[in-house]
Parts: structure tokens; C-alpha cells; sequence
């Protein structure tokens, strides 16, 4: 004990807390070096996307929807066949090319592959009952659904979250009125007004000239209409209540005490809070606003003719299911394999992003 | 309690008032009157049938008018069948609330059982099971899962006759109504239920040595089932837009096809007239669904 002389002899009392050095070991090097071991420092975005891809189900996911959007792009490039074009052989419209089976050749190209010992690009998916190629029409239609989607639910994101932030940053009447409209908006059904309003649309309304939106139909521009004026509303309920709840959190407070300014409090404490649940809500509407696309062309009130869509492509098909049921198998396999695919991400999405299911 | 059923018909009734008012300027923006039939009339005619149904009135003045007659039942007549709407729709109505409410039971009963099946084996096959199937189901619009049951069962294997006035078999346009909103009910339950096993009752219920089956039934289950009360009201508005699409794809005669019919036929007031008749039912079932739910579960604020 001679070495502890210049530490204070420890007290005899009984109850006392004072502890006695000579019970303590110095730690060695190894094990002041395992103090430091910690994780890595990361960023909001980083922590989500590692846990995200850790989801073997959301990796599937993703790869598919990537192949997806791949033949998407690469099919129109490659395939000599386009959407509306009806096959023809050196020149001469093909009237056996009708209803052909996938990889099948009609007869006068069967001929025209004889005579010239040369290939033509194979009906991967067959051909329709107007003799034009399958396959390039159900990639068209993916390429109208999946661009609906997306668009549809970016308009619902910057509508819905700038409605919802005033709401919940103005406070008071302001957010009274406004989420009165909300509420009234909310019990809206939303798909007959869709249906309605599409119908009106379409009588009323002429946008042929325009370049993009005319090949697309006015059915379109009024599902975006009304996409824009019906389904932000969840969006907008989901900001508000998140700015609500985040308003009151002593970080806000503390940081306005510290005299930070609102802009700083929006950018740096109140967005990246919210951002997860936005994220995800976004990520969750893309699959029905793609439900409400194949829906409505179902029902005949989608895209114009004669670009297809998922949903007008399975409508058509009903009429001929018996003799070539394919035709109606490989635009609903379509449809189920992307919304499937946006589920699982928007599921995988919600379990990485959301701080509250962090285990 | 009474301020909260108040404000909620209050906007259940602006809403509908909504939807009225939507669907009578959305009628009348529409070009073309009721009487541009194909046969061309002069104008001395068409003055006085505008006269006669109070075309000539200003639009304000219609519209009461409309809504007049509404609450009264009429909506007036068909363009293109000149039958009385109301009494379509009541006729039609009739199947498809067997229909959709055989549906509705199903998607009930079967959502309830299989979440409560899942929940209670968490992460064993069965809950594996279910949980692939019920995501597969959720990514199937109904006119792809109607139109795969149509192809299979009635033309591939022929086990089910096609609809028609002899044989009027519910069985598959019942599941494929049902199919996706039992979808819901089942991934609803599973998590309310997860959420009532994990309570400290329910903990305090097996130290006591309650038997596992009323532990089941009467401890969790109970709780579990007021998050699916909610969706009741989504529920109805589910299986009746998707019956719009499996009525016509199984050629039932209900309200849905007519509806459809209408679109296509540019049958203007008979749009107007199911579109406010399914609205309406709709805003109701959400209505009684929110109303039901506060009344069940005493944890509730009402603000």
C-alpha cells in the first residue's frame, strides 16, 4: 500500500460513498482503445438507405423496378415496331399478322424470311387483333402508368406539404379555415368525382395542339386536375400534424432562445424531421396513382387512343380472353409487378426512414 | 361527445351539398342539352321542352330546382332510355347491394381471421403465408383479379358458370371485391393485434392463468378490432368503385354497370343521378364508421 500515500485514505465510516482507489485497475491500452470504438458518424439519408438495403425484399424491389425502367427506355430503341404501327411485310400491310401468339410469325413473313434467309425481330409478346406488336404496346403502357404515377404523386408532394406548412407553421384561424377544407375535401369520394370530372373534361376541353399532353388525351390532363385538387389532402394533413407536434419539441425552443431565425428553425430542425414522413407518403402514393391510372382506362376514361395504357390494354383484351388469354395476362402481370414493387419499397421505406420504428 | 356528432354531420351534410353542386355544374358544363337527340328538332320544340322541364330558368335558379327534386327522390329522367333514373337506380341498387355487401362481410370475417392467425404465430410460416398472399392481393386491382378468376374458373376449368339470369353464382365476383380490402383488414388486424398482445393486461392475464383462449378472444382480440371499425367506411367506398369494374366484367346487372354504361353512353343525368347516389352512401358509412369508432374506444379525445 506504500504507493497510495498521496490519495486520501479512504473514510471508515459505514454509510459512506467515497470509493477506495486501491479497489481500481488502470486500464490497459487495448481497452481504452475499445472506449473509442464507435460507429461512424452518418447522416439522416445515409443511416435510412443502409437500413433500406439491408431489406432483401425492398433490394428485390428495387432491382425489378430498375429492369423495368430499363426496358422501358431501351425496348422503343431497340424493337423495330412502334405502338401504333401496323406490321407490314416489303411495304404490303400483313392482314395474318392479327392475333398472333408470342414469337409467332405470320404467314407472309414466314414467306419473306424464306425468300431473303433473314430474321425478322420476333412478336416477343405477339400481336393485337390491328396486327401490331404486343410487346411495344405493353411497354408504352407501363412507360403512361409509371409516368402518371410519379408525376401524380410529385404534384400531391409539393401541393400537399406547402399547404400542410402553412397550415401548421401559420397556426390559429389560418389553420383552422384551411383544415376545415381539408376535412371537407377529405370525405369526398375520391374516384367518382374523378370519373365525373373526367367525363366533363373531356367534352369541354381540347388540348390536341399541345405536344405531349395531346398524344395523352384531355383524360389525362383532368386526372392530373383533379389529382391536383383531391388527393393532396392526405398529404397536407400529414405535414400539418408533423409541423404541429415537431413546433413543440425543446430543440425548437432552445433554439430560439438561442435566437435563431424562423428560416434557420424551418430549414434546420422543422424539414429534416418531417422529411422521412414525406418520403414515404410520396413513395406510397406512386402505386395508387398507378391504380387510379389503370382504373380510369379500364373504364375507358384514360389515355386517347392509340396510346395504350395498362389498363385500356387489359380492358381490350377481355373481349378475346377465350382464344388469346396472353394478351390479358402480360398487361396485368405488368400492372401487379410495378405496384407490387413500389409497395414493398414504400413498406421497406417506412420500416428505414421512420425514427419512431427504430428498434 | 354531442359537439363532435354535430360537427360531423355538419360536414357530412357539406359535403354532400358538395358533391351536388359539383355534379350539377359539372352536367352543365357539358355542351349539348338533353334534347340534342339524333333526330333534329325545331326550334319551336325545343323552347317548349325546355319550358316544360325549366331548362330556360337561370342556372342558380336550376340548380335549387335540382336539388329540390332531389330530396324529394327524383333525378329526373334517362337520356337515352327516358326511364325514370330513381327507379334505375333502386332496381339496380338491389344487386348490387347484395353483391357488395356479401363482400363486405367476407373481406370482414376472413381479414379479421387470417391478421388474428398472423399476429399470434409472428414470424412462423403461417404469418409468412399470409403476409406474402395479402401483399400479392393488395397489388391486384380488382378488374385484373376478376378478369384472372373470370379466365381460369369459368373458361380454363369451367368449375363456375358464367353469370347469367338462370345461374346468378356470387362466389367469384365476391372474391374478387373482396380480395384487396381483405387485404387491408388482415395487415390492420395483424398490427392492432401484435399491439393489444404486447399490453401489460394482457401479461397480467397469463400470470393469473387465464386460458389462452379467452386470453385471445376476450383480452385482445376485442381491442384489436376497433382500428377495423375505422376502415369500414373506406371499406364501403372501396367495394363500391370496385364494383363498378367487376359488375361489368362478370355481366351483373347492378349499379355499377349501369354506371359504366353511363360513361360510355354520355348519359349525362344518369351519371349525375349514381354519382350522387354513391357519394351519398359513401359520406354515410364514413360517417357512422368515425361515429362508431369514438363511441367504442373510450381513449379517444374529441376536440
Amino acid at each position: 500500500m506504500a504507493e497510495n500515500y498521496d490519495i486520501p485514505a479512504p473514510k471508515k465510516r459505514m454509510l459512506s460513498l467515497q470509493l477506495d482507489p486501491a479497489k481500481f485497475e488502470k486500464a490497459t491500452d487495448e481497452e481504452k482503445r475499445q472506449q473509442d470504438v464507435m460507429a461512424e458518424s452518418t447522416t439522416f439519408f445515409k443511416d435510412g438507405m443502409r437500413r433500406l438495403m439491408k431489406n432483401p425484399l425492398a433490394v428485390m424491389s428495387m432491382i425489378i423496378l430498375a429492369l423495368v425502367i430499363l426496358i422501358m427506355i431501351f425496348a422503343p430503341l431497340i424493337v423495330p415496331y412502334s405502338y401504333e404501327e401496323i406490321i407490314t411485310v416489303e411495304g404490303m400491310r400483313d392482314r395474318g399478322a392479327a392475333n398472333l401468339g408470342p414469337f409467332e410469325y405470320s404467314e407472309m413473313e414466314q414467306a419473306y424470311m424464306a425468300k431473303y434467309n433473314t430474321r425478322i425481330f420476333p412478336h416477343i409478346m405477339g400481336t393485337d387483333e390491328l396486327c401490331r406488336d404486343y410487346f411495344i404496346r405493353v411497354v408504352y403502357g407501363a412507360r403512361v402508368s409509371l409516368l402518371v404515377g410519379v408525376f401524380a404523386s410529385l404534384m400531391v408532394l409539393v401541393i400537399g406539404t406547402l399547404y400542410g406548412a402553412i397550415s401548421g407553421y401559420a397556426g390559429g384561424k389560418t389553420d383552422l379555415i384551411m383544415m376545415r377544407i381539408v376535412d371537407i375535401i377529405y370525405s369526398l369520394p375520391d374516384l367518382l368525382i374523378i370519373i365525373l370530372l373526367a367525363v366533363v373534361f373531356k367534352e369541354t376541353l381540347d388540348f390536341s395542339s399541345v405536344p405531349v399532353i395531346g398524344k395523352l388525351g384531355t383524360n389525362m390532363v383532368s386526372m392530373f386536375i383533379v389529382f391536383g385538387l383531391l388527393y393532396w389532402v392526405g398529404m397536407a394533413r400529414l405535414v400539418r400534424g408533423q409541423i404541429l407536434t415537431i413546433k413543440q419539441n425543446e430543440y425548437v425552443l432552445a433554439a430560439k432562445s438561442m435566437g435563431a431565425s424562423s428560416s434557420r428553425i424551418i430549414r434546420k430542425h422543422i424539414l429534416p424531421n418531417c422529411l422521412s414522413v414525406i418520403i414515404i407518403s410520396t413513395a406510397q402514393q406512386i402505386p395508387s396513382a398507378i391504380f387510379t391510372e389503370s382504373y380510369l382506362s379500364f373504364i375507358g376514361l384514360g389515355v386517347a387512343l392509340p396510346m395504350p395504357s395498362l389498363g385500356s390494354l387489359a380492358n381490350a383484351a377481355r373481349s378475346g380472353m377465350q382464344s388469346y388469354p396472353w394478351k390479358l395476362v402480360f398487361p396485368a402481370v405488368a400492372i401487379v409487378l410495378i405496384v407490387l414493387a413500389f409497395n414493398l419499397i414504400g413498406d421497406a421505406m417506412r420500416d428505414a426512414f421512420d425514427p419512431k420504428l427504430k428498434k | 361527445m354531442a359537439k363532435y356528432i354535430v360537427k360531423r354531420i355538419l360536414l357530412a351534410v357539406v359535403s354532400l351539398f358538395l358533391i351536388c353542386f359539383i355534379t350539377f355544374f359539372a352536367m352543365n358544363a357539358v355542351p349539348g342539352g338533353p334534347f340534342n337527340g339524333e333526330k333534329a328538332k325545331s326550334a319551336a320544340v325545343l323552347e317548349a321542352l325546355n319550358e316544360k322541364y325549366g331548362l330556360n330558368k337561370p342556372l342558380p335558379e336550376q340548380f335549387i330546382n335540382y336539388m329540390k327534386n332531389i330530396l324529394h327522390g327524383d333525378f329526373g329522367v334517362s337520356l337515352t332510355t327516358n326511364r325514370d333514373i330513381a327507379k334505375t337506380i333502386g332496381e339496380s341498387f338491389a344487386v348490387s347491394a347484395k353483391l357488395g355487401g356479401i363482400a363486405i362481410i367476407v373481406a370482414l370475417i376472413f381479414g379479421v381471421i387470417l391478421g388474428a392467425i398472423a399476429a399470434l404465430n409472428r414470424n412462423k410460416w403461417p404469418d409468412h403465408l399470409i403476409i406474402f398472399f395479402v401483399t400479392l392481393f393488395t397489388a391486384m386491382p380488382s378488374f385484373v383479379a376478376a378478369s384472372f378468376l373470370l379466365l381460369v374458373f369459368c373458361i380454363q376449368l369451367q368449375i363456375v358458370p358464367v353469370w347469367s339470369v338462370e345461374s346468378q353464382n356470387y362466389i367469384l365476383p365476391v372474391i374478387a371485391l373482396s380480395l384487396s380490402p381483405m387485404s387491408y383488414i388482415t395487415r390492420l388486424t395483424k398490427t392492432s393485434m401484435l399491439d393489444a398482445l404486447g399490453q401489460d393486461y394482457v401479461r397480467t392475464a397469463k400470470a393469473k392463468g387465464v386460458h389462452p383462449m379467452k386470453i385471445i378472444f376476450v383480452h385482445t382480440l376485442r381491442n384489436a378490432l376497433i382500428p377495423v371499425i375505422t376502415y369500414v367506411g373506406p371499406l364501403t367506398a372501396s367495394i363500391l368503385t370496385g364494383s363498378l369494374v367487376v359488375e361489368k366484367i362478370f355481366t351483373i346487372g347492378g349499379l355499377g354497370s349501369k354506371f359504366v354504361d353511363s360513361i360510355t353512353k354520355r348519359d349525362y343525368t344518369m351519371i349525375m343521378g349514381t354519382t350522387i347516389f354513391l357519394a351519398t352512401i359513401m359520406v354515410l358509412m364514413n360517417l357512422v364508421s368515425d361515429l362508431v369508432y369514438k363511441l367504442v374506444d373510450p381513449r379517444i379525445q374529441l376536440d
